[in-house]
């Protein structure tokens, strides 16, 4: 079973700060991290493999620090990494995204098979969730969003089970390989490795291909070029203006501390205490 | 776990970057492992660096190190509750001598040598932790880490984890670290525009100061305060010792708070952004709480030997220092074809002997005694002095003999001749 698992280096965003004056996103000094979605799609696949055999290969589209973040995933137990890294791709939009990511999975199944592509449910910079089922979509492979779980995996059949999470409760859906899963949060904990998997990490040479080596011969729907959302505007909801009211009182029971309550906020609307008395 | 090291280095602070570095370099086999997730991501300093230590591992650091400011001005505060008697010393710089002290930023600069000694071959594994050394026949021969497959052999290992050294404790290398020997340091990070600093400390853009303060803002306990200009950021704490914050009662960031709303500091930290808070322990026994620093097939270096001269604030110098005079005698040995037993590696020791290390910390041997068993030099005396200074400059028609008197009486009051003469002898005895 070969499965390919995307994930993203994305800025601590507990860390970041919109510039007060310019509105741009200040990413200076703010230490980046692997998606935290990711990571449990990146353990899930880890367990699929460690169930049934095969191999997991992680990939990531970004700048050359992204190896960083690919050797974590080495350290993890992933087989793998790839980065995908090329000026073309600088710029790219959701769409323009997951074009070159699609190319590069078709690209690695040319020797590998895929039977499974994990993404993971959103980031937690760009938080549109659209790169997953764009990447399914131009694979025409089954995609399954929301995924809490994995249930079960019949590679004779070819067929997976999940746990889906909707709004009124789990679906537990079954589909055909190949298929990608975007995976939510919470769903597993991700595993401390070995010591042979962080010594592995330390002197693993990351892949790095350019559109070239991704099999994208025309660049007209790769970075800038192929993406046609604009970022209009970026700004910092303004801090709300009103501030939470202490209302003191002395009183020490229930009865006193809503009388308490109820007092002041007839003193504020006096209508309002008439509406309720008529 | 099969692959076997020349040798293994616990830490990745400055000490075993150091160590592992100068052994790399020479072809030595070196497993490196940190318990953080990053080299510097625990690590704690105020911080100046003594870049002549750093000098001699990385030649020309002072042109790729990534420094902060050079130091020209040095403030020496002694502080009694509102008011300050102060000291300065600033210099300018020379063409032909380059500045020896610089603030950094530890998370950099130790990032920075760590790649020093990744480049040269160390094997660096972070977020790995050792749990204990492996022994055979009671020698040294490995580590055991908390990961699976986690048993990791080698020649020699090379303690280099930092002031507690439960390392070393556990595997019975040395008594456990006592609270009369640690201090307790804590610390911030105020961010403040490059501009704003350079107006409030007076200096141009490639400028630093450093403030030392010392009195009643460690509320008689052992211990002393830090201010240090980075490029847009200053860095400030208050340590003391750790048995007298546990007589005390007060907590360490009561000082911190008390320090920051001492109307000398308030203003220049006014408006800065507070972004990083922490704790660290710094050895302050001195030389006569140095343990035994090397053994069969083991050598302690840094901070978890003790090699801190809390005198002079100098500590990454020392382990620096250490961690190289290590890794010289074990490459010694090494081209020798001697192996890594107590007896040759005595040589380490010895090597610390004849360095400025052990010299300066024999110097000072008794100071830490003298300061922790006499409270006055952090109470009495800075208000007398501060008293004195007011009292002399205070222009109303006293005269000045009068006065003189007045303060000379004041000494004598609160300390009695005897008690005068025995301070005085006390602080030359600490000094030597
Ligand atoms: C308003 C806005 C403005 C933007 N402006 C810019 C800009 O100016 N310049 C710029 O370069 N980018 C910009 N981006 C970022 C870029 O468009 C997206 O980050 C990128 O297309 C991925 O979308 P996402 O982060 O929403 O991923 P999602 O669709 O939320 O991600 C879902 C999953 O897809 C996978 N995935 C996503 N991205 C990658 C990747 N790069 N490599 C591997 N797997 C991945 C991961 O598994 C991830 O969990 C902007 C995004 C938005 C929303
Ligand atoms: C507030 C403060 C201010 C200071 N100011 C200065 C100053 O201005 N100038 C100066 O020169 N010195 C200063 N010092 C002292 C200086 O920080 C230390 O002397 C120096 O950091 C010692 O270096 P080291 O490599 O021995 O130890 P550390 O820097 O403490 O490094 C030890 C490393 O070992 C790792 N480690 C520990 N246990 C394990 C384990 N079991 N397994 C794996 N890894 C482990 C730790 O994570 C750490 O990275 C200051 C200290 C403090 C606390």
């Amino acid at each position: 079973m070969h499965i390919v698992v995307c994930i993203k280096q994305v800025p601590d965003s507990a860390q970041i700060r919109v510039h007060p004056v310019t509105n741009t996103i200040m990413r200076q000094g703010v230490p980046t991290i692997i998606n935290p979605y990711d990571l449990f799609s990146l353990e899930e696949a880890l367990r699929l493999r460690d169930q049934l055999g095969g191999k997991v290969t992680v990939i990531t589209m970004g700048p050359k620090m992204a190896i960083e973040a690919l050797k974590k995933c080495i350290s993890y137990g992933a087989d793998d990494a790839i980065l995908l890294t090329d000026k073309v791709f600088a710029g790219s939009d959701t769409l323009a995204t997951s074009f070159a990511l699609a190319s590069t999975i078709a690209k690695i199944g040319e020797t590998t098979p895929v039977d499974m592509v994990f993404c993971g449910k959103q980031t937690i910079d760009g938080d549109t969730a659209q790169v997953g089922p764009g990447i399914a979509r131009r694979l025409h492979m089954q995609q399954l969003t929301y995924v809490a779980q994995v249930e079960k995996v019949d590679l004779d059949k070819g067929e997976i089970v999940v746990h889906r999470r909707s709004e009124g409760g789990v679906q537990v859906l079954a589909t055909k390989l190949p298929c990608l899963v975007t995976m939510l949060e919470g769903s597993n904990v991700m595993r401390y490795g070995s010591m042979d998997d962080l010594f592995r990490a330390a002197r693993y040479e990351v892949a790095e291909w350019d559109h070239k080596a991704a099999g994208i011969t025309v660049t007209a729907q790769c970075g800038l070029k192929g993406s046609p959302t604009v970022v209009k505007k970026v700004f910092a909801p303004p801090a709300r203006a009103v501030k939470a009211e202490m209302i003191k009182t002395e009183g020490k029971t229930p009865r006193e501390v809503a009388d308490a309550l109820l007092t002041s906020v007839f003193a504020k609307h006096p209508k309002l205490e008439m509406e309720i008395g008529q | 776990m099969a692959e076997k090291f020349d040798a293994i280095v616990i830490g990745a602070g400055p000490s075993g970057n150091a160590a592992a570095l100068v052994m790399a370099r020479a072809g030595m086999k070196v497993l490196q492992l940190e318990r953080g997730e990053y080299p510097g991501s625990k690590n704690v300093q105020g911080a100046i660096l003594y870049a002549e230590a750093l000098e001699q591992i990385i030649p020309n650091c002072r042109r790729q190190a990534p420094l902060e400011r050079p130091i020209i001005e040095q403030r020496m505060w002694v502080l009694d509750d509102e008011s300050y008697v102060g000291s300065n010393y600033r210099g300018t710089k020379k063409k032909d001598e380059p500045p020896t002290r610089y603030t950094v930023i530890r998370a950099n600069i130790d990032r920075w040598m760590s790649k020093k000694a990744t480049d040269a071959g160390v094997l660096l594994i972070c977020e790995a932790t050792v749990l204990d050394l492996i022994k055979l026949d009671g020698k040294v021969v490995g580590v055991r880490t908390d990961r699976l497959g986690g048993d990791i052999l080698a020649e020699v290992v090379v303690l280099a984890d930092g002031v507690n050294s439960l390392i070393a404790t556990k595997a019975g290398l040395r008594p456990t670290i006592k609270a009369a020997d640690v201090a307790l340091a804590v610390k911030e990070m105020h961010f403040l525009p490059k501009e704003v600093i350079e107006q409030r400390f007076n200096i141009a853009n490639d400028e630093g100061v450093v403030i030392e303060l010392f009195g009643k803002i460690t509320k008689g306990m052992m211990g002393t305060g830090f201010l240090y200009t980075n490029r847009e950021s200053i860095a400030l704490g208050i340590g003391c010792m750790a048995d007298d914050f546990k007589k005390g009662g007060v907590t360490p960031y009561d000082l911190l708070d008390a320090m920051k709303a001492h109307p000398a500091i308030k203003p220049l930290i006014a408006g800065s952004e507070v972004k990083e808070y922490a704790a660290h322990l710094i050895p302050e026994g001195g030389y006569k709480a140095i343990p035994q620093v090397h053994g069969d097939g083991w050598v302690i270096v840094g901070d978890s030997g003790g090699f801190v001269n809390a005198v002079h604030r100098e500590g990454s110098n020392l382990a620096m220092t250490s961690g190289r005079l290590a890794a010289e005698t074990i490459l010694k040995l090494k081209e020798e074809g001697k192996p890594f037993t107590a007896q040759h590696l005595a040589r380490y020791r010895a090597a610390l002997e004849d360095s400025f290390v052990m010299k300066d910390l024999k110097k000072y041997r008794n100071m830490p005694e003298i300061f922790h068993a006499n409270p006055q030099f952090f109470t009495t005396y800075p208000e007398l002095l501060n008293r004195a200074a007011a009292t002399i400059l205070k222009v109303d028609g006293i005269d000045k003999k009068t006065k003189e008197k007045e303060i000379a009486g004041e000494f004598v009051k609160r300390r009695s001749r005897l008690g005068l003469l025995g301070d005085a002898i006390k602080l030359v005895r600490s000094f030597r």
